[in-house]
């Protein structure tokens, strides 16, 4: 975490001028370890009332033992130990200068740059998931109709609202 | 925020700020289109009530009247909540019958306004005036409607305004702010130059190339509700059977010759009522199309019974597209269109010159600064693992398509999926070498296409973010869809090897960082 704070705090005063960026393809930032248990505690909720909905179905009696509820309880199962630490692990992002990369997705993998310029506001959400882990979503939203708010989930809630300091204070006076 | 300060003196003789209501006369015309929504009630009450005899009509009258009645009704009390008011920093609206909302729109997020007379609000001498704030939304402002001459004041007013707030930094002597503000459609002391016109001889070959036998679907509409009011069963093969034995001797009687001639005069007629629909509908839209340059921007005025006058800065493009048609592009027809956050009817871009040749749109282009393609581009073409990828995709759905085929239909069907998959691998083969882009200092270029290519130009410094995204396929075969963030369109180039992208993506990112938002006009 720490280390994420001095990159924030080692930038130049003026992010006009474009100074080094290994941000683009170099190391990225890994996300809270919370957001793997927030993860996991949210497909927990939702695999909930299909492994509930499958055991009713168990009861009915219309189909041979087992057929409906093992697989769905492997798959919940799956679900919910395998996949948040994939998906933490494939997510991450790289803050610099004056531009912030966010990548995520496994099967659908996506890699996004958005200047600092270009960004109209900043939003730090928490619901009561993250609000329990102590992280938070940090959305830069955009003009363009492509990628126009751009989520990055799983961060400390005091990182995030760096962040947002930080992107906010390059932002310069707007006149849209 | 800037200094509209300096602007605040009323620029004409109306009060600024006060609460106003939209022209009364625009009661008559929304009473008048709710006339329509009260025809199928009645007709429905009518047959409803038709056993009755005489007293079927009168209840038909009735329901008529009630309904018109609560219409105009609900229409005035809607106009009389219904109040706008021109401040210092926004125009507010204020609305609702019961729950009451109230919109502002600063002046500085007005992309753009446009004003719009259908057939009867000209026979009223009225306009729609429209806000554009390119929200997306539907957050606009809408005034249904204002005389002509207070459309116009309020369009002046709000460019007005908005130079105020943008250039208050800025000294711009040839452009002096709040000048002039006259009634008429065309603002006196502003010099123009036509970028772009059509007279009624590129009009009329516009027309043909615009053949549609949309006309035809509409027929098709129609004879299900002819089958509706008349007993006819229109679908009944009986029906036609009995009518072609009658017909068959008179047919039969022509000879081999004659056939031939019917089936000639069939095609003639198919042609001359597609061409006839593609120019009517050609004359409507764009009829006396011009587009102008002015010192506020482009000016764009069109359409023969409903006319729109449409401005839009020039800074405010923030991409451009060029399209042609299959048949158009032999002839080297060109359409222009500009990509902003404002809407234009409907669609997201607003064309600028629909029917053109290379060398009448450069110069439009060019006013738009930007700069169309040249030679010294470089141009790369997508992945050949992307071809690949593409031509067994699109092949695949005839393919699977032909299992069943080949299981049930009669012998030898199985070979029109084939054949469909055949066409369609060889069509992406072909296509692929269409399908391109290139950058330069200042613009990104994508072109796709194989007998209509069409292509796309944006600026480096206009666009937002940049994304790379990969689905599983082509996370395995190295290749990525460069996704830029366009205000008000969408930009993708698909296919490009994951090199090529990072590499493309370095290079858009490194003008959009170097240039503020707030530099780049919007």
């Amino acid at each position: 975490m720490d280390e994420k704070q001095d990159n924030v705090a080692a930038v130049p005063g003026d992010g006009s001028a474009p100074v080094l960026n290994d941000a683009d393809d170099g190391a990225l930032t890994k996300l809270h370890i919370n957001y793997k248990k927030a993860l996991r505690a949210q497909t927990t909720i939702i695999a909930l009332p299909f492994v509930i909905a499958a055991l009713f179905v168990e009861e009915a009696d219309i189909l041979p033992k087992g057929l409906v509820v093992i697989p769905i309880a492997l798959l919940a199962l799956a679900a919910i130990i395998r996949l948040p630490g994939r998906r933490h692990f494939a997510r991450g992002f790289a803050m610099s200068t004056d531009r912030l990369r966010v990548v995520r997705g496994i099967l659908f993998h996506s890699d996004t740059i958005v200047p600092f310029g270009r960004v109209q506001h900043i939003d730090v959400d928490q619901g009561p998931l993250e609000r329990f882990y102590g992280i938070a979503t940090l959305t830069l939203h955009t003009a363009g109709t492509q990628n126009s708010s751009v989520n990055l989930p799983g961060l400390e809630h005091a990182l995030a609202m760096d962040m947002r300091e930080e992107i906010r204070s390059h932002i310069k006076r707007e006149s849209i | 925020m800037i200094g509209q300060e300096a602007h605040d003196q009323p620029d004409s003789a109306k009060p600024q700020g006060d609460a106003m209501h939209t022209d009364p006369k625009s009661l008559a015309v929304q009473t008048l289109s709710g006339l329509k929504n009260a025809v199928f009630p009645v007709i429905a009450v009518y047959f409803a009530t038709s056993s009755t005899g005489s007293l079927a009509i009168i209840a038909a009258i009735c329901t008529g009247a009630l309904l018109i009645g609560i219409g105009a009704f609900s229409t005035y009390l809607r106009w009389r909540k219904f109040t706008y008011s021109v401040n210092a920093e926004d125009i507010r609206v204020e609305s609702g019958i019961l729950s009451r909302t109230a919109r502002s729109v600063p002046f500085e997020r007005i992309q753009d306004v446009s004003l719009e007379q259908s057939l009867v609000l000209r026979l009223f001498g009225l306009v729609a005036v429209k806000f554009e704030t390119g929200s997306g939304g539907g957050d606009d402002i809408a005034l249904l409607y204002l005389s002509e001459a207070e459309g116009e004041r309020l369009r002046e007013l709000v460019r007005d305004r908005k130079d105020g707030a943008s250039n208050a930094n800025e000294v711009r002597a040839s452009e002096v702010v709040g000048g002039d503000i006259s009634a008429q459609m065309v603002p006196a002391g502003e010099e123009s130059s036509v970028l772009f016109a059509m007279d009624n001889r590129r009009l009329f070959t516009f027309g043909l190339f615009e053949f549609s036998l949309a006309v035809f679907a509409v027929l098709a509409g129609l004879t299900q509700y002819v089958e509706w009011f008349v007993d006819f069963e229109i679908w009944d093969a009986d029906l036609w059977r009995g009518l072609a034995e009658e017909q068959q001797g008179w047919l039969g009687g022509l000879s081999q010759v004659g056939q031939i001639v019917g089936a000639l005069l069939g095609l003639i007629a198919l042609f001359v009522v597609g061409s006839a629909t593609g120019l009517a509908r050609t004359y409507l839209r764009d009829w006396d199309f011009k587009l102008e340059e002015t010192p506020r921007g482009f000016r764009r005025r069109r359409g023969l019974l409903t006319k729109t006058d449409v401005v839009m800065p020039a800074h405010r493009v923030q991409a451009i597209k060029i399209g042609t048609g299959l048949l158009r592009n032999r002839f080297g027809w060109r359409s222009l269109n500009f990509v902003s956050l404002a809407q234009d009817s409907g669609s997201a871009n607003h064309t600028v010159a629909p029917f053109a040749q290379d060398a009448e749109l450069a110069p439009v282009i060019e006013a738009a600064g930007f700069r169309p393609p040249d030679e010294t581009l470089d141009w790369h073409r997508a992945s050949k693992l992307y071809r690949t990828d593409s031509i067994i995709l699109g092949s695949a759905i005839f393919v699977i398509a032909a299992i069943p085929v080949a299981l049930f239909a009669p012998a030898g069907m199985v070979f029109i999926p084939i054949a469909l998959a055949a066409i369609m691998a060889f069509a992406n083969y072909y296509a692929w070498r269409f399908h391109r882009h290139a950058i330069d200092h200042t613009q990104i270029f994508a072109s796709r296409g194989l007998f209509a290519p069409r292509t796309q130009i944006a600026s480096r410094i206009k666009l937002h973010s940049v994304g790379l995204s990969q689905g599983p396929i082509a996370q395995r075969r190295g290749y990525a869809t460069v996704r830029l963030g366009l205000a008000g369109g969408i930009f993708l180039i698909p296919g490009v090897p994951i090199e090529r992208a990072r590499q493309l993506r370095q290079q858009v990112i490194e003008s959009i960082a170097s240039t503020d938002f707030s530099q780049i006009n919007h």
